[in-house]
């Protein structure tokens, strides 16, 4: 049974549609493999195995009818911010205890329109803040990968944590994921797997619960490059139901795949090689400037000067914007209540104990920002300095390159408990910095793994592109893949 | 620009959480880090810049002023946490 778990998105198809195996199999070799993994890697906060079953039989039923899908048949899991009707949907927050939405994103409508599976829900860092999956209510889930002859419990990144841990364990064929900062692409780079954030507006948020409204973007984590082309191709639609969702046509992803990168021009931004970096990021950087060299593309010295002052605008914008969107969580519509002396005191008392600290404290950052007389000094000036990093890259498009080659992260996966990290929220923060500008931008980006480290563990590429320009991305990432092959933990678990 | 004590209980009040007062001490030293970190911003001369609103260049999508949803008040109260006919429950706040 556990060969059938092993099996991509891609193969699994050919043999779905070739009978050779059953929709139900499949769903089950993977519930066996998450009951038994889950105690140790607490990738999943909710196993819906009899849904799956229920959607493995119908997808069965469709392929003998010839009426089957593009994903048909396909197991997948969820990050817990996509709602799903009836099922778990809790951000992995405790103020959201109990609450099971009595409707369903579109992101997650369109996969099972496809006949996709539903093995579950993800664990994550509480609604998406954090990127070591270590804010969750449900605890921290535990990278599949682990240094060479040592012990530790690794981060898989975070915020979607589960999704990508999922992914490299072979948990699910696939996940979807929602990237605000880093949250797809860092743990894909930790896991080594592949993840991509659309352009802001190729994927629906509807359904999606929200934490910043304006840099949000879901995407899928796959285990291979052609994986994520298959599942972005059915996660992105365009849906009246969210006003920011784009009135494009969904290219058909997968045909990107194989193209040459021939009269290609690929950016190096220098600002990316930032102080501190490891050798070994340095490396893996060159060493896929040389693959992509090798595969006719020009490569060209870029600036994008605003770089540094992603971050920091970052964390105006993304707090102040969650401060609005979490002001719904009050004890009255759903989730937790904690009872007060009057209807303050219940509110304060819900919100003290449903908000973990991380997600106290950029409301409180938010709510500050915004508050009278600093807006202008804060939140006005972050929205400037975005314009300016935006600006950045259209420069650089406007002079003929079409996508941008980055390191993904400072380093591998760190460990669960890092001292360092838990002392200083700032330090956390910094692991976003390769990252972030994208989301600033709304442009996309894809994270590929391009190799292992000293100590074993995967590192990642970043392939950033133009808007809506995302066949690039996987064009250039499959180079990158091809080159770098794909990889996979020791089983441990 | 820095946050002392008293601010921090203010902003936690705006905010609806309560906070004891220790964790009121931790969040004004964790505040300040942060405020510190996003204080480089003023490094950056906007002088001329627009505020962005939007990361792709669209209008936003409006719809005709109908009634397109409705009809639905058990699925709407089906996750609170009191309820009482279809309306959501609340501690008294008129006396």
């Amino acid at each position: 049974m556990t060969e059938l778990t092993s099996l991509t998105i891609a193969e699994a198809r050919a043999k779905l549609a070739a009978k050779e195996i059953k929709a139900v199999e499949l769903t089950q070799a993977y519930i066996q493999a998450i009951e038994a993994a889950n105690p140790e890697i607490n990738a999943y906060v909710a196993v819906t195995p009899e849904i799956a079953l229920d959607m493995a039989k119908a997808s069965d039923a469709r392929i003998a009818d010839g009426k089957a899908g593009v994903l048909e048949g396909i197991p997948l899991g969820v990050k817990d911010l996509f709602a799903t009707k009836g099922v778990h949907t809790q951000a992995c927050s405790h103020i959201l205890d109990g609450f099971k939405p009595e409707y369903e994103s579109t992101v997650t409508q369109n996969l099972w329109d496809a006949g996709a599976v539903m093995l579950g829900k993800l664990n994550m860092d509480e609604f998406a803040m954090g990127s070591s999956n270590e804010s969750s209510y449900y605890g921290p889930v535990v990278n599949p990968w682990k240094a060479t002859g040592s012990d530790e419990k690794l981060v898989p990144g975070g915020s979607s944590g589960g999704s990508a841990a999922a992914v490299a364990a072979h948990l699910c064929a696939g996940a979807t994921a929602t990237d605000t900062g880093g949250s797809i692409r860092q743990p894909a780079a930790f896991t080594g797997t592949v993840g991509i954030k659309p352009t802001y507006g190729r994927v629906s948020r509807w359904g999606v619960v929200a934490y910043a409204s304006s840099l949000d973007q879901a995407g899928p984590i796959a285990r291979d490059v052609r994986d994520a082309a298959i599942l972005l191709k059915s996660m992105a639609s365009v849906d009246a139901k969210d006003t920011t969702s784009v009135d494009l046509p969904v290219p058909d992803y997968e045909a990107a795949l194989g193209q040459s990168l021939k009269g290609m021009k690929i950016g190096i931004p220098k600002e990316y090689r930032v102080e501190g970096m490891s050798d070994e990021i340095e490396k893996l950087w060159a060493q896929g400037i040389a693959w992509l060299k090798d595969a006719g593309a020009e490569i060209v010295d870029i600036s994008l000067p605003h770089t540094k002052y992603a971050l920091p605008a970052y964390y105006i914008v993304a707090p102040a914007e969650a401060s609005s969107n979490l002001a719904r969580y009050d004890g009255v519509r759903y989730g937790l209540r904690v009872d007060g002396k009057d209807i303050a005191d219940m509110y304060e008392k819900t919100r003290a104990e449903g908000f973990g600290k991380e997600v106290k404290r950029r409301i409180m950052v938010g709510t500050y920002v915004l508050s009278a007389g600093y807006y202008d000094a804060y939140y006005l000036k972050a929205q400037k300095v975005r314009t300016l990093i935006k600006r950045d890259f259209e420069t650089v498009f406007n002079a003929g390159v079409d996508a941008i080659l980055a390191p993904i992260t400072p380093s591998s996966a760190f460990a669960i408990g890092d001292k360092e990290l838990a002392a200083d929220p700032v330090k956390m923060y910094l692991q976003d910095v390769f990252t972030i500008t994208l989301n600033m931008a709304g442009l996309p980006g894809i994270s590929v793994p391009a190799g292992l480290d000293s100590k074993g563990l995967p590192l990642g590429l970043q392939v950033i592109g133009k808007p809506f320009d995302e066949e690039t991305l996987f064009r250039t990432a499959h180079v990158i893949e091809q080159a770098a092959g794909t990889f996979t933990p020791a089983k441990w678990w | 620009m820095s946050v002392d004590l008293a601010t921090v209980k203010r902003v936690a009040r705006l905010a609806r959480i309560a906070v004891s007062e220790e964790e009121a001490e931790r969040m004004t030293g964790e505040l300040n880090g942060i405020l510190g970190f996003v204080e480089q911003l003023s490094e950056v001369d906007v002088t001329g810049i627009e505020p962005m609103t939007s990361v792709t260049p669209m209008a936003m999508k409006k719809r005709h002023d109908v009634v397109t949803d409705g009809d639905k008040a058990d699925a709407i109260v089906a996750n609170a946490p009191q309820t009482d006919r279809n309306f959501f429950m609340v501690p008294k706040v008129v006396e």
